[in-house]
């Protein structure tokens, strides 16, 4: 099949709408097969369900374009329905069922009772606090959730491109090739206040136009889908979910920009997302959307795949168009800067895929229709990656603004296990924690940058009270330590050494002035490195001391982590034993015992550093360590 | 496997990339994914098909996680200490198989070639942390006894071969 | 390029085409600190330490990688930059082995100098140093990994400057290493010897292999008759280290310390290089005559003929079958002094002292042993011979000036060329145009040979041909001609190359220069070319009557070799 014309593709998409009409008419039975829910066995659930219908002699068509027949179903593999804790999911329209946990076991009863009988199995259903729920959008994780790039995910098939386009696909590339101007598409992303979703937050229109306007004989769009970030997952689920729109994104981006070639870099651990992306630009291809002169208009784009080999830095610009290159990927300095010499040292779009997902929305809504959400310094919807001691773990998206409250208690459900909210880690490794007070401040790129955190490419990782905030800033500094690629002195010497205080300082063995010489390396490591990751490695720490400094305390002058090493000891001095002969005051290096001679002394736990010297100075066996009540 | 049908198999996959050192990345994935790890010989001969210096592959490929110059074991765990499996404990899981293993110093690969541990930064997957994969294949909500008895069984079926 | 006036610690600097801030601090004065920056490569920004601080925004950046705007106002010694820098150092000395006192860096290190400039006095780091083992295995270069502090001169100036990438980054983050491939030791590369990477490199991690002790024990050893060799480029780039200006011929000072160090006899190696231009220049008429294999490639250059062997052995048929000036000096010296050694019983003793580290490899070959011992004895560098004056005390300024011993201390204008790019094709020309007069000599000056560009051409009427000939200096270029001609795009009759940029002055021997400087040497060189008593080989009364004596039978196996034939 070949599209030639803009005719044709308008009689594509008219047939692909009447189809997708038509199978709405049957039973449509969605399988969630993102990472999360394969993981749990969803695809075990799919040939289990295919086998039960078809031992009852239901026709089983797993396309849109197979008919379905009266007696038939359509059985289809969806997106990341985002809330994978609750999966396997399955999804059956138009009943409007959502069945959570699905097992191979359930299947037959699902065909036989749901799928033929129309009924209800309550006990595949969502139940959170003796409610229970058969709408997806009824259940509160999705109910306070505003999906945009998200929106289909979950809801269509992945790997029918039949179906991206009856849900109006490429439509926005069809205005934007025949009815735009690069300068026009340029302005449209610009006046929509889209900044970049990969963590910068630069505006994506001011960027294009960068590009647009330099001339060079050959432009290319990059596509960052190296979503590093430990605890995020955002990019992957529109990989996975709705690989087309990352790819019209681009294609639009091309337009813009006047390029012709694309490449979509994707971390090595999503291979899933490789596929998926393959077997899109595949269908495009061959349907004549994507390759050379597209819709007969003259206009060519090529896609390529890269799968990244493990090295977080290849998130940063430079280090991932020198990894297309197939360099090290190693950042280099700027100027110039990207969209001046990119790739192959010619001017780039590098956007990551959840910006280039927002594209095409935004041209065929209108920029006003996308500012209607989110901020006014931060338009549109985010998705977050929502994970840690929350008890909804999923991919949350929400305007530009949301509270943190209204993600960790609304959608989240709160703190698992009924334990107490600690801190939330956004931004991942670049990122900062975010403490009780910052519960009600609206999250968008310019309020989290004010208290030293980033939006990042969305991790939300929460905390609970069980969590020692100086070894989750350890992890991180581990984790940055051992991604630093090595090129600049401050990033490759410097985070090793913080590890190495950070080390010392969780096995107690730290001192107070390790404190100020992590503080004195982070000013030179932020200041001095040379690329963003290097610049934000030490953001962890820095937030942690700032927010947390008391639990570094512990670690350094009480040397006992109440989290880490179980409850404090309390020092007491026993009545009945004290003579009050003072030399237990006269050790104490803090000033925190007092008494006159002869009566009993006290000790004042609030100065009380649990050294132990008055202990070893008393003669009568009179100091006592009490485990101290939670 | 002979040297020769391995740098036989390298030969194609450098032809099938046009020997464009551009594709350097994508030939040592697919190297490593034929031939099981990257030996110096693999190395060498893509530096000279590529006609780059062989120094410039070695820099490359001890740049990227992913890449193996030593044999792998027969089965790959890779545990997963992304910041959602970490705050839900993952770290004993990859101790316990630590241990399991018998791995001291930086070996990854056990003493009978069975298994090779790595850890990854994320496998994506966090809404199940913690979670590790086995050749590929994610297991969800992992805990140490959990994963031990994994071990164990992929162990015994080998045994039975 | 941007023009303008930058405003740097308030004093108004005017520039105009300068690439970065950093040159145009640096042109105001100012020495702003830097590991990585080499302004002969391409730019790395690794090392931070040339941050300056931008007045209006308070931003610190680092100025290698800042284009210089009109109007910017830039401090470059602020309290928080000195801050960071001494943390940058700091960081940088916790990691390295800090033995300096033994080190043969030691008084020439970037990061000892700088740590003492900016007072980083102590390290409050603990020791967690892998300790790394040490490469020996070459010849011309010693790596003592400890002391690497991973700036990356050494990797760029192998990959861009001589297209061999021997050396390269392995592995990442705090366990990053500088490395051959495979971390073999560098025999077992293919690394062609030519040390620019101790050249360039900033600390005692890279450096020349050091043989002064076996120096001063033939020097001291009586039984010894030590007879040395000085190739033209030391002279022009000796002086450098002694407050002498680049270019500068300080040749007759030289000698006259070397006398006063205990050498027997002190000898030019413009003396062979005459032999060489009358031989080279016989074979490539007769080339001419034959019709090939063209192009002739020049053979003086060590390094460059090791590259053709391990690379690309096919054109080794197309290397001049003459032996390089050295090894043709030491021949000569071998026939003379054998009948003297037997006369006084002392065994001669032969040390070269030349600008190139490829030239100890070069004397260590199979192909220039004879019974087991090597025609040159010792090759030396003119580093290892400014050390060696150091040692002494000798002030060379105080020394009565003294020519190079005779015979074998006679050369002609055409002969010190030779340590200039160009100089051996342009002595060769010399040789082969048959109008003598002072006309051509100008003319072929003129004809594109000399210059400082990668790939020079020129091309000469020599009876009915027209001689086409290629001069390469840097040998990354060499790959790119040799790809040229395999393509038909280029064809040359003779083809000169020279490893280092520069030729022999700038070879990795030799002082530590830039471009600039090294364009001086080369036209200290010319200089004596110009006030030499004769300009061509063949007027080298002492040369021609030589060849005379030994005939054509003698020069044939004595003074020509067969690269790629003794395997």
């Amino acid at each position: 099949m070949s599209i030639l014309t803009r005719d044709g593709f308008h009689a594509l998409q008219a047939e692909a709408c009447a189809l997708l009409d038509k199978s709405r008419k049957v039973t449509n039975v969605l399988v969630c097969a993102g990472t999360g829910c394969i993981a749990s066995g969803s695809m075990k659930v799919y040939e289990c369900l295919k086998d039960a219908c078809q031992k009852r002699g239901l026709q089983v068509s797993v396309q849109l374009k197979e008919e379905a027949g009266a007696k038939g179903i359509h059985l289809k593999k969806s997106g990341c329905h985002g809330f994978c804790e609750i999966g396997p999911l399955v999804n059956i329209e138009p009943l409007d069922i959502l069945y959570t946990h699905v097992k191979a076991e359930d299947c037959e009863e699902i065909v036989e009772k749901t799928i033929l009988g129309g009924q209800v199995i309550d006990r595949l259903l969502y139940k959170l606090e003796g409610q229970t729920y058969q709408r997806r959008d009824d259940i509160p994780f999705y109910k306070h959730q505003e999906r945009i790039v998200l929106k289909d995910s979950g809801k269509s098939d992945a790997e029918d491109l039949m179906e991206y386009l009856a849900l109006g696909g490429y439509s926005a590339f069809e205005k934007a090739l025949f009815d735009m101007t690069d300068e026009q598409i340029c302005r449209e992303v610009l006046d929509s206040g889209l900044r970049g979703r990969g963590g910068g937050g630069f505006p994506t229109g001011r960027k294009w136009e960068s590009v647009r306007k330099n001339v060079s004989d050959i432009k290319y769009v990059v596509c960052n889908g190296d979503e590093g970030d430990p605890g995020a997952f955002m990019d992957q689920g529109v990989m996975e979910g709705n690989p087309h729109s990352v790819i019209e994104g681009m294609m639009i981006a091309g337009l813009a920009v006047g390029s012709t070639e694309g490449y979509i870099y994707v971390r090595a651990e999503y291979p899933l997302a490789v596929e998926r992306l393959r077997i899109a630009i595949r269908q495009a291809e061959s349907a004549g959307l994507l390759g050379d002169n597209i819709l007969n208009s003259g206009f060519s784009f090529h896609m390529h795949i890269n799968r990244g080999a493990g090295a977080f830095v290849c998130g940063e610009g430079s280090a991932l168009t020198a990894s297309i290159e197939g360099k090290r990927g190693m950042p280099r300095t700027k100027p110039p800067r990207t969209v001046d010499q990119g790739l192959w040292g010619k001017p780039t779009v590098l956007n990551n895929v959840e910006t280039f997902a927002s594209v095409p929305g935004i041209i065929l809504h209108s920029a006003a229709a996308y500012r209607a959400h989110g901020t006014d310094g931060s338009p549109g919807t985010k998705t977050f990656a929502l994970t840690g001691n929350v008890v909804n773990t999923g991919l949350v998206e929400v305007p530009m603004g949301t509270t943190l409250r209204k993600i960790i208690f609304d959608i989240g459900g709160g703190i698992k296990d009924g334990k107490k909210f600690k801190a939330v880690q956004i931004g991942g490794p670049a990122g900062g924690c975010l403490t009780e007070e910052h519960l009600d401040m609206p999250l968008d790129f310019d309020s989290l940058k004010k208290v030293g955190a980033i939006v990042g490419s969305g991790g939300l990782v929460v905390m609970d009270e069980d969590t020692c905030m100086v070894e989750t800033a350890r992890f991180f500094m581990h984790f940055t330590q051992n991604e630093s690629c090595g090129k600049c002195v401050p990033c490759r010497e410097g985070t090793k050494r913080m590890l190495e205080i950070l080390d010392r300082i969780i096995a107690n063995e730290g001192s107070p002035e390790d404190l100020d010489m992590l503080e004195n390396l982070a000013d030179t490591i932020s200041t001095t490195a040379l690329c963003g990751l290097g610049q934000s490695a030490c953001k962890p720490v820095l937030s942690t001391l700032r927010y947390f400094r008391d639990e570094y305390l512990h670690h350094v002058v009480d040397h006992h982590c109440p989290v880490c090493n179980g409850r404090k000891r309390r020092l007491e001095i026993k009545e009945d034993l004290c003579k009050g002969c003072g030399k237990c005051a006269k050790n104490c290096p803090m000033e925190a015992i007092s008494g006159h001679p002869r009566t009993p002394y006290v000790i004042d736990n609030e100065k009380c550093i649990h050294c132990g010297a008055c202990w070893g100075a008393c003669p009568f066996g009179a100091i006592d360590a009490i485990e101290e009540e939670g | 496997m002979s040297m020769n049908e391995r740098l036989a198999r390298v030969g194609e996959i450098i032809d099938a990339h046009g020997a464009q050192p551009s594709q350097l990345i994508a030939i040592l994935q697919e190297t490593q994914a034929a031939n099981n790890y990257l030996s110096q010989e693999d190395l060498t001969l893509i530096a000279d098909r590529l006609g780059i210096s062989t120094a410039k592959v070695y820099s490359v490929a001890t740049f990227y996680e992913n890449f193996s110059l030593e044999p792998k074991g027969k089965h790959i765990i890779r545990v997963c200490d992304g910041t959602a499996c970490h705050v839900r404990k993952s770290q004993p899981i990859y101790d316990a198989i630590h241990d399991y293993l018998q791995l001291t110093g930086k070996r990854k690969t056990d003493a009978d070639g069975l298994f090779t541990l790595e850890t990854v930064a994320c496998l994506g997957a966090c809404g199940l942390s913690p979670v590790l994969t086995l050749d590929g294949e994610v297991h969800a909500k992992m805990t140490p006894d959990s994963a031990l008895a994994l071990l164990e069984s992929i162990r015994k079926e080998e045994l039975a071969k | 390029m941007a023009k303008g006036i930058m405003i740097i610690d308030g004093v108004r600097v005017p520039f105009d085409g300068e690439k970065n801030v950093l040159a145009v601090v640096r042109k105001a004065g100012i020495d702003i600190p830097t590991f990585c920056y080499y302004s002969d490569l391409s730019v790395y920004g690794a090392c931070r330490m040339c941050m300056v601080e931008d007045v209006k925004t308070g931003k610190i950046e680092a100025s290698c990688s800042m284009e210089p705007r009109d109007g910017m106002a830039i401090r470059t010694n602020t309290a928080k930059l000195l801050k960071h820098r001494r943390m940058i150092l700091e960081l940088l000395l916790a990691s390295h082995d800090c033995n300096c006192t033994n080190c043969a860096k030691s008084g020439n290190c970037r990061l000892q100098e700088l740590a003492q400039r900016f007072g980083v006095r102590h390290v409050r780091f603990p020791d967690t140093r892998p300790r790394y083992e040490m490469d020996y295995t070459s010849h011309a270069i010693f790596r003592d990994p400890n002391k690497c502090i991973l700036c990356g001169d050494c990797v760029r100036v192998c990959e861009e400057k001589q297209g061999q990438g021997i050396l390269d980054f392995a592995h990442r983050g705090s366990e990053l290493q500088v490395m051959p491939a495979f971390d073999k030791k560098l025999n077992e590369t293919k690394c062609v010897s030519c040390g620019q990477c101790a050249a360039v490199c900033t600390t005692g991690a890279i450096t020349v292999n050091d043989q002064i002790g076996t120096a001063w024990k033939a020097i001291h050893d009586p039984s010894k008759r030590v007879v040395v060799q000085i190739a033209p480029a030391v002279r022009v780039a000796v002086g450098e280290q002694f407050g002498y200006a680049p270019g500068e011929n300080i040749l007759d000072r030289v000698v006259s310390a070397l006398k006063i160090m205990g050498v027997d006899e002190v000898y030019d190696t413009n003396f062979a290089a005459d032999i060489t231009t009358i031989t080279e220049a016989e074979e490539f008429l007769q080339r001419l005559q034959k019709g090939g294999p063209f192009p002739m490639f020049t053979s003086c250059c060590p390094a460059w003929v090791k590259y053709l062997e391990l690379n690309n052995p096919k054109y080794l048929k197309n290397i001049s079958t003459c032996k390089s000036p050295m090894q043709m000096f030491a021949s000569v010296l071998r026939e003379k002094y054998a009948e003297k050694d037997a006369g006084d019983g002392r065994t001669t003793y032969h040390i070269a002292i030349m600008p190139c580290t490829a030239k100890k490899m070069e004397a260590a070959r199979q192909e220039f042993m004879r019974d087991g011992r090597p025609d040159v004895d010792l090759v030396l560098t003119t580093r290892e011979l400014v050390d060696m004056i150091r040692e002494t005390g000798i002030h060379l300024d105080e020394l009565e000036l003294e020519s190079p011993d005779l015979p074998f201390g006679l050369g002609s204008g055409a002969a010190v060329i030779y340590g200039v790019t160009g100089g051996v094709a342009e002595s060769v020309v010399r040789h082969c145009l048959p109008d003598k007069t002072k006309n051509t000599l100008r003319q072929v000056r003129v004809s594109g040979i000399r210059g400082d560009e990668p790939i020079r051409e020129a091309t000469y009427d020599v009876g009915d041909t027209e001689v086409k000939l290629a001069v390469v200096n840097g040998l990354v270029h060499a790959k790119e001609l040799i790809a040229d001609i395999e393509a038909g795009k280029r064809f040359y009759h003779l083809v000169e190359v020279m490893t280092c940029q520069g030729g022999c002055v700038g070879g990795a021997g030799q002082p530590y220069g830039l471009s600039a400087v090294k364009k001086e040497r080369g036209n200290g060189l010319y200089a004596a070319d110009a006030s030499a008593l004769f300009k061509r080989a063949e007027k080298n009364p002492v040369v021609t009557a030589m060849l005379a004596e030994f005939g054509p039978e003698w020069c044939h196996d004595h003074l020509h070799v067969h690269y790629g034939e003794s395997e």
